[in-house]
């Protein structure tokens, strides 16, 4: 096999520049986040809301959502997780991509101040509110087998089957279910790379505000986790409300808070212009 | 490149049912029968090699990252990982691992991501997700059908508190894994093309792949 090899002075200037980008990445530069965001949640302007869905536990909803609008998901009376999926409205091939999300922002653990990117390297959702910051973009949802191993017997709903209900019913197929994202999902890793739900539970009155950064069709499944640690399944009921927020300013939190970031949005204002 | 590792007396280099080197920085797809064991070799050493799998019969079955992590529970592959469809249906099982650290969080990189991660100046580099785009179209695919990867020899440790980096790969000249199918599948796999990261030492190299029918 012939293979030629790049210069030494190539390959050390490459790490070099890798190592710049790492430091700055984890050492959260140019900004420090600002972490949680205040309990109990400030009430959305009525003015403003354009409409407000109460999902029940375990079920379904997918709505569309237009640059400059944000949605607040709302725990209610508390401990559910929500699964989320989106879509580009005008191209449905482009959809949320959580590996992309972590990898570029040198995290999984996802709060208030972080980007959702899509596979084209630009900006879906600003998380431009968070008092939970515990999610999970690793693990997935629930599916009739979990559910079937963790309640035996009884009846429940699941979020893959619920995903292929919203995907098929927005005219996709199951080819287009992507990774997910599970908000109040407190999953972290051991050292041995191990999931737990660790840290808080995901308590009643949490919320999410995640900004739209391009028009997309989202979706969403409100049943538990598989790693939920109550044995019951008992879903609650999940607040979604759709309303109408400013677009980025260029000192918005979330557009200036990283390298990365600032590049993602520079490749939406290339998408938009 | 490194020697022939053999890891059963039934699978030598002469008894393969198919052998491919895959260049530096190229793709590659086959057909692993139910049965059959694949070898992916690391022929000169770290070197990430991004892989896909499709139900042989129906396209629309294929690896899921999150289910195979949420059914083992674990985010990094290893010996004895099931690989999950998105349906819920093993679809390899891996029996053999010389390396011992593997990814499948992190994704493969695109020119897209490039131009997020390393600049700009970064965009018009060769990537993954380019090479599988060019291999899944061969088989009636398109951009919707390429889902999160695994990423075979790449060091992607994500610590307790989420941080997650991509590291200098573990991988030595000749490490493989080997993994058997439990259902016909498509394999497409793309040779990292990366050079502005450590997953591929800086410096993307030629991979093999052994095919081998079942021992009994
Ligand atoms: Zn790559």
């Amino acid at each position: 096999m012939m293979h030629v090899r790049r210069s030494p002075q190539e390959i050390a200037a490459n790490r070099a520049r890798y190592e710049e980008h790492q430091k700055k990445g984890l050492e959260f530069a140019p900004k420090a986040l600002p972490g949680p965001s205040r309990l109990p949640a400030p009430a959305i302007d009525a003015a403003a809301i354009i409409h407000q869905e109460i999902v029940p536990g375990g079920w379904y909803w997918s709505t569309r959502l237009l640059r400059g609008e944000a949605i607040r998901i709302d725990q209610g009376e508390g401990n559910s997780t929500v699964a989320l999926a989106a879509w580009n409205a005008e191209d449905t091939s482009e959809r949320i991509n959580l590996v992309d999300t972590a990898k570029v922002q040198w995290t999984t653990a996802l709060g208030k101040g972080r980007v959702i990117f899509s596979d084209m390297g630009r900006v879906m959702f600003s998380m431009i509110e968070d008092s939970s910051g515990a999610h999970d973009c690793l693990m997935g949802g629930s599916t009739a087998a979990s559910n079937a191993a963790k309640y035996p017997g009884e009846k429940t709903r699941n979020t893959r089957d619920n995903l292929i209900l919203v995907a098929v019913k927005l005219g996709l197929d199951r080819r287009d279910i992507p990774g997910i994202l599970n908000l109040f999902a407190p999953v972290r890793l051991s050292e041995g790379g191990s999931f737990g739900w660790l840290g808080k539970r995901s308590n009643s009155g949490d919320y999410v505000d995640l900004r739209a950064e391009m028009d997309m069709l989202v979706g969403f499944s409100t049943c538990p986790h598989p790693l939920d640690p109550d044995p019951t399944y008992q879903p609650k009921p999940v607040v979604i409300t759709r309303y109408k927020a400013a677009l980025p300013l260029a000192d918005d939190l979330c557009r200036t808070a990283t390298a990365e970031a600032a590049r993602g949005f520079e490749n939406n204002a290339l998408m938009q212009a | 490149m490194s020697d022939f590792i053999q890891t059963s007396p039934a699978r030598s280099l002469q008894n393969a049912t198919q052998e491919h080197f895959i260049a530096a920085e190229a793709p590659w797809s086959g057909i692993v029968r139910k049965g059959q064991t694949i070898r992916i070799e690391d022929s000169y050493g770290q070197q990430a090699i991004d892989t896909l799998f499709y139900r042989a019969d129906d396209f629309s079955e294929r690896y899921s990252n999150q289910d195979t992590m949420r059914m083992q529970g674990a985010a990094y592959i290893g010996i004895d990982t099931k690989i999950m469809s998105n349906e819920g249906n093993v679809m390899l099982t891996m029996t053999a691992d010389s390396c011992g650290r593997h990814d499948t969080s992190a994704g493969a990189c695109s020119c897209e991501s490039n131009t997020v991660r390393f600049g700009h100046g970064t965009k018009y580099l060769h990537a993954c997700r380019d090479n599988f785009v060019l291999e899944v179209s061969k088989h009636g695919m398109g951009k919707r059908d390429i889902v999160p990867n695994i990423n075979f020899f790449m060091n992607v440790p994500i610590k307790p508190n989420g941080e997650m980096t991509i590291v200098d790969g573990i991988s030595a000249p000749g490490d493989y894994v080997e993994l058997v199918a439990e259902m016909d599948v498509l394999c497409v796999i793309s040779n990292c093309p990366q050079i502005n990261n450590p997953c591929n030492g800086f410096d993307p190299t030629p991979v093999r792949v052994l095919i081998w029918d079942g021992e009994d």
